[in-house]
């Protein structure tokens, strides 16, 4: 198994040579990444803390639907992108597909549910545990949200970024609605699997481990940005 | 809070401003070709695109996938040009209106590989029927790629001359990966099974393992690669100047010579033959 030793010569190469095209690549991912998971998480809060917080029918099935939808398979919600953005779909006029905002669409579909279920969670617990305590100070469900979504913001930080470690993982949806268009929608994961495809598997391996280093970056800068908050705000 | 509402306001600015790079450039031009893996993993649209963007500033987006889905794509509307290798398709296509005409632009070849060891002795066989005939009969291990794209077309095609059904063996020795032509050539050297590819996706190849060609050269094994503009009639969208300069340039002397003088290890991948 010379591949594995290989691939972090790839890797290393990769990193050191300052490859413009892998920094290309990279930029997109994480333009992409970020993009699909600030507007699941503008989203996901709000709708996770209202349906933790306020009572309606159908909302058991709604919870688990939710619960449910955290599994979407990235290759379906790729498919029904396409079928949406294809030229022959209903939003076909806007000549979407192949573009990275179909990127950002489809990747925003898979990770909205993520953060909304785990935001559920979240401010559940919470209003559990202060439901008195805001009620008595005359803060009705409708008042408590944005409380609530700030004490929970360290864990709240946990549900985002779990949305995008799922948003910068997967590659069915992306690979579908991107088409991996050298210069135009070529991302991370699709870098990988052309590479893949040509049987070059010590350099998909090292693009692999430089994707790693990246997820590894980002949940590192977020883990200090939480530990300096906490230590300005208590 | 309020010091939130502002820091969440300015992150989300930041994303908006950062996404709005990530958008498609708006002044370029461009056209969209839909083809196969096979064009795209031997590289051949890295060596000839570039000269042709060089002369006429219009690039190319290629989405490189199986030729049945290529054909879907354009069928869509979602390419303006189709340059794919199942001429059964590509007429089929014309004739229901979709493309305007197919034109022939290169042949290759499909060679069938195998294991060293040649469990089936098709090794030097020169009649690929016959090869095929004997790899059922020895029921070796061959990986198919089972995905309607153009090579597994013709792989189907040699089969029925071959007499043999692998179909009824499939999950036995008959194995469908349901996958592109590079993963299932990674799937058929880890488990040394026999394999339908194209020449030039072949050479171009980093993970042979122990497979190498057995059988080549029967002429049922050409492989003919056609290019077709997407009818504006059915997708107005379609961007009929620019896909024709690229169909021109493709089929004339220049994009034939960039064809001919593309070499993979120093062997020729492509065989222009437009107008021929």
């Amino acid at each position: 198994m010379t591949d594995f030793s290989d691939a972090f010569g790839a890797a290393l190469g990769l990193v050191l040579g300052f490859d413009a095209d892998l920094a290309e690549i990279v930029g997109l991912s994480l333009r992409v990444s970020f993009l699909a998971v600030a507007i699941a998480t503008a989203v996901g809060l709000p709708v996770g803390a209202a349906i933790a917080l306020y009572r309606f029918p159908g909302r058991a099935a709604l919870l688990v639907a939710m619960n449910a939808l955290m599994g979407l398979p990235p290759v379906v919600v790729g498919l029904i992108v396409y079928l949406t953005l294809s030229r022959a779909g209903p939003l076909g006029v806007f000549g979407l597909l192949f573009t990275p905002a179909a990127m950002i669409f489809a990747q925003m579909l898979l990770v909205t549910p993520i953060i909304a279920a785990l935001t559920r969670q979240v401010i559940e617990d919470l209003w559990v545990e202060y439901e008195e305590q805001l009620r008595s100070l005359g803060a009705g469900p409708g008042r408590a949200v944005p409380a609530l979504l700030w004490d929970g913001r360290y864990s709240l930080l946990t549900a985002v970024l779990a949305g995008f470690g799922r948003a910068s993982a997967e590659v069915g949806a992306v690979m579908i609605v991107g088409g991996n268009i050298d210069h135009v929608t070529r991302v991370m994961t699709t870098a990988i699997a052309l590479e893949v495809s040509k049987g070059d598997l010590a350099l998909a391996l090292g693009l692999g481990i430089v994707l790693m280093a990246l997820s590894l970056g980002v949940n590192g800068a977020a883990f200090a940005l939480k530990e300096a908050a906490e230590r300005r705000l208590g | 809070m309020k010091r939130l509402m502002t820091e969440m306001a300015m992150v989300l600015g930041a994303l908006v401003y950062a996404a709005h790079g990530a958008g498609p450039a708006a002044a370029e031009t461009f056209i969209t070709v839909a083809s196969t893996t096979s064009t795209q993993n031997s590289g051949l649209y890295d060596y000839i695109l570039p000269r042709f963007t060089t002369k006429t500033g219009i690039t190319v987006r290629v989405i490189a996938v199986g030729t049945g889905q290529a054909v879907r794509l354009a069928r869509n509307g979602d390419a303006d040009v189709l340059f794919v290798h199942h001429k059964a398709s590509e007429e089929k296509f014309v004739a229901d209106g979709f493309g305007i005409r197919r034109f022939d632009v290169m042949v290759n070849d499909f060679v069938l590989l195998g294991p060293e060891s040649d469990p089936a002795v098709v090794g030097g066989e020169e009649d690929i029927a016959e090869a095929l005939s004997k790899i059922a009969g020895a029921k070796a291990a061959f990986a198919s790629r089972g995905d309607d794209s153009g090579t597994h077309k013709k792989e189907l095609f040699l089969w029925k001359a071959s007499g043999a059904d692998p179909k009824a063996a499939s999950g036995s020795w008959y194995r469908e990966t349901g996958a592109g032509m590079g993963a299932t050539l990674n799937t058929a050297s880890a488990m040394n099974a026999y394999v339908l590819t194209d020449r030039a996706t072949w050479l171009k190849f980093s993970n042979k393992g122990a497979l190498k060609i057995l059988v080549e050269g029967d002429k049922r094994l050409f492989n003919h690669y056609g290019i077709i503009l997407v009818n504006p009639k059915r997708h107005p969208h379609v961007k009929v100047k620019e896909a024709q300069a690229f169909i021109d340039w493709v089929l004339g002397a220049e994009g034939q010579a960039a064809i001919g003088a593309y070499r993979i290890e120093g062997r020729q991948a492509f065989f222009p033959n437009a107008g021929r």
